[in-house]
């Protein structure tokens, strides 16, 4: 509904309080991160680039970086080949017998992280995964799945399921049909899931809390040390750089949408 | 039609043995979901079943850790913190997030798109990037404090972070957008005709808004508050870098039991009340809130 009968102004002055109050706070780490001070501030007499060259010059820092991305990667492609397939699968079914597979994938952003983080320490123990590239990127794999899952569902939900069952009455085989029919008209959907699985485990703390201490040392932890330990404008420095990193993954997922619904 | 159908029949002999039974037939639909199946049973599902497992087995079997939520202080103590802030957290993101919402509503499409983008970006970007920024500004020697005293507002610093206040600053930063999305969708579906019928039929703006536009977008205002609540419940991050070691919510207290304290059985115990209790309030209002829609509008 728009149009017509605007908004009084008590509501538009709330309004306008919780978008800034939403927005600006975030904005602060910018001019905190060009600061001249060696603590956190603003500028005092003029703007500097030395926590940036201090952030681009640490290897923790990069290490951390590099750790990050790669375990991003990896378990976004888990993520989406398992999410995608399985989105697939329950929207060809029938609602009715896939409505258990659908609400367990979307369990991991209903039960809170720490449950399942503590659960993952005393898992991987046994199987060997602590502290271990693959054990982080099953962990935020499986937790990526429902991302993927809600945005090839919605695509899907556009797609009309009489192509389908064309090309299937056609003789083409199950596989033919997904990369030929289905796959090509839901690659939107499937990109905006792997934008949104990358952010996820881009930022995943609590898990790595947990089940990773030394060989596996990703950017959120570090942040999280960081604050805990020695608040220096270097901190700022990578929170600018994570806001610039998430709203062009967010631009780029804006501009799929907009392709696919012009 | 008579093209393609002559271009598919030598395809069709290729292709895999004649159609059979439809349930044979659906076996492939359901091998696409196997793999994501196994994994979330394997390594989701299956350490979850172990943190409730534990809650009963360590240090010995029994319902001794259960019991401690009736006899422990400490436990009370955490349980009441942490419903006491998710409650106020809930309340005042719902207040915001409902007026933020209605002004959206109502706008043009083309300031929507702006007013949506300003609730999207903040959803989407780091909670600890978050948290820190609300460290710098509200801390001690924080902006705030150093402006308030330099403006001559205040002469002592204000206590902004590392409490209550602190956390629920916070909480609710992470939280409005969550409440948004699903009250915007409620009230995307109300006809504002009526809002301009009711005004027409001589209610002021405020009756209006009370009488016509408050009741339509109650389902959505509950599965807001439903979501916010259920995610403030678990939440960690935000709670632990704000609170300072000094509020103890409940996702930090088995943090502390489970790596600090090696309390097994407690930590698990806790953790098992958070799920039966997240579970509990979902069941309770699925009839209002669809999970799927809620989900399924967000992303």
């Amino acid at each position: 509904m728009n149009g017509g009968y605007p908004a009084g102004p008590f509501a538009k002055g709330l309004a306008w309080v919780t978008v800034l109050y939403l927005i600006l706070p975030i904005t602060i780490v910018i001019p905190v991160s060009l600061t001249d001070q060696r603590y956190l501030s603003l500028p005092q007499e003029g703007l500097s680039l030395q926590h940036y060259v201090n952030l681009f010059g640490s290897e923790a820092w990069l290490g951390a970086i590099w750790q990050s991305f790669w375990i991003a990667l990896a378990s976004t492609a888990l993520a989406v080949v398992a999410g995608t397939l399985c989105a697939i699968g329950c929207w060809r079914l029938s609602r009715r017998s896939t409505e258990l597979v659908r609400a367990m994938m979307l369990l991991p952003l209903i039960i809170p992280s720490i449950v399942y983080a503590i659960g993952l320490y005393r898992y991987f123990g046994k199987l060997d995964l602590l502290d271990r590239f693959l054990g982080v990127t099953l962990a935020h794999g499986v937790t990526g799945i429902p991302y993927v899952v809600i945005t090839v569902s919605t695509a899907l939900a556009a797609f009309d399921p009489r192509l389908e069952q064309a090309a299937r009455g056609m003789g083409a085989s199950l596989s033919q049909t997904l990369r030929w029919v289905i796959l090509p008209r839901i690659m939107p959907g499937i990109a905006s899931g792997a934008i949104f699985a990358f952010i996820h485990s881009w930022d995943e703390l609590v898990m790595v809390l947990f089940i990773a201490s030394r060989e596996v040392f990703t950017l959120p932890r570090k942040i999280w040390d960081g604050i805990n330990e020695n608040l220096d404008p270097t901190m700022a420095a990578v929170a600018v750089l994570l806001i610039v990193f998430t709203v062009a993954l967010l631009a780029l997922d804006g501009a799929l949408r907009a392709r696919r619904n012009g | 039609m008579s093209m393609s159908g002559s271009a598919a029949a030598p395809a069709l002999s290729a292709a895999t043995p004649a159609p059979s039974l439809p349930r044979f037939r659906n076996a492939g639909w359901w091998g696409l979901i196997l793999p994501a199946f196994l994994l979330m049973t394997v390594f989701y599902l299956a350490p979850i079943l172990q943190v409730l497992l534990i809650s009963f087995t360590e240090p010995r079997p029994g319902l001794d850790n259960y019991e401690r939520l009736f006899t422990s202080m400490g436990v009370q103590n955490v349980i009441e913190t942490t419903l006491r802030i998710c409650i106020i957290t809930t309340a005042v993101s719902l207040a915001l997030g409902y007026a933020l919402s209605y002004v959206v509503a109502l706008a043009s499409p083309r300031a929507q798109r702006w007013w949506l983008l300003a609730v999207l970006v903040p959803l989407w970007i780091s909670v600890l990037v978050r948290s820190f920024a609300w460290v710098t500004l509200l801390r001690r020697q924080g902006l705030v404090n150093e402006g308030l005293m330099g403006l001559g507002v205040i002469d002592e610093p204000l206590r902004l972070v590392w409490n209550e206040f602190g956390i629920v600053v916070g909480m609710v930063h992470y939280m409005v957008p969550y409440a948004v999305l699903p009250i915007l969708a409620s009230m995307r579906e109300i006809d504002p005709r009526l809002l301009a019928a009711a005004r027409g039929l001589g209610a002021s703006r405020f009756t209006a808004f009370r009488r016509v536009f408050l009741p339509l977008s109650a389902p959505g205002l509950v599965a807001a508050g439903v979501l916010v609540f259920i995610f403030s419940l678990g939440f960690y991050i935000t709670p632990a870098i704000l609170g300072g070691g000094k509020t103890l919510m409940a996702a930090e207290w088995i943090k502390l039991q489970i790596l600090d304290l090696i309390r097994w059985g407690l930590g698990t115990m806790l953790a098992t009340v958070l799920v039966v209790a997240i579970l509990v309030t979902l069941a309770i209002f699925s009839r209002v809130v669809n999970l799927k829609r809620l989900f399924g509008g967000g992303a």
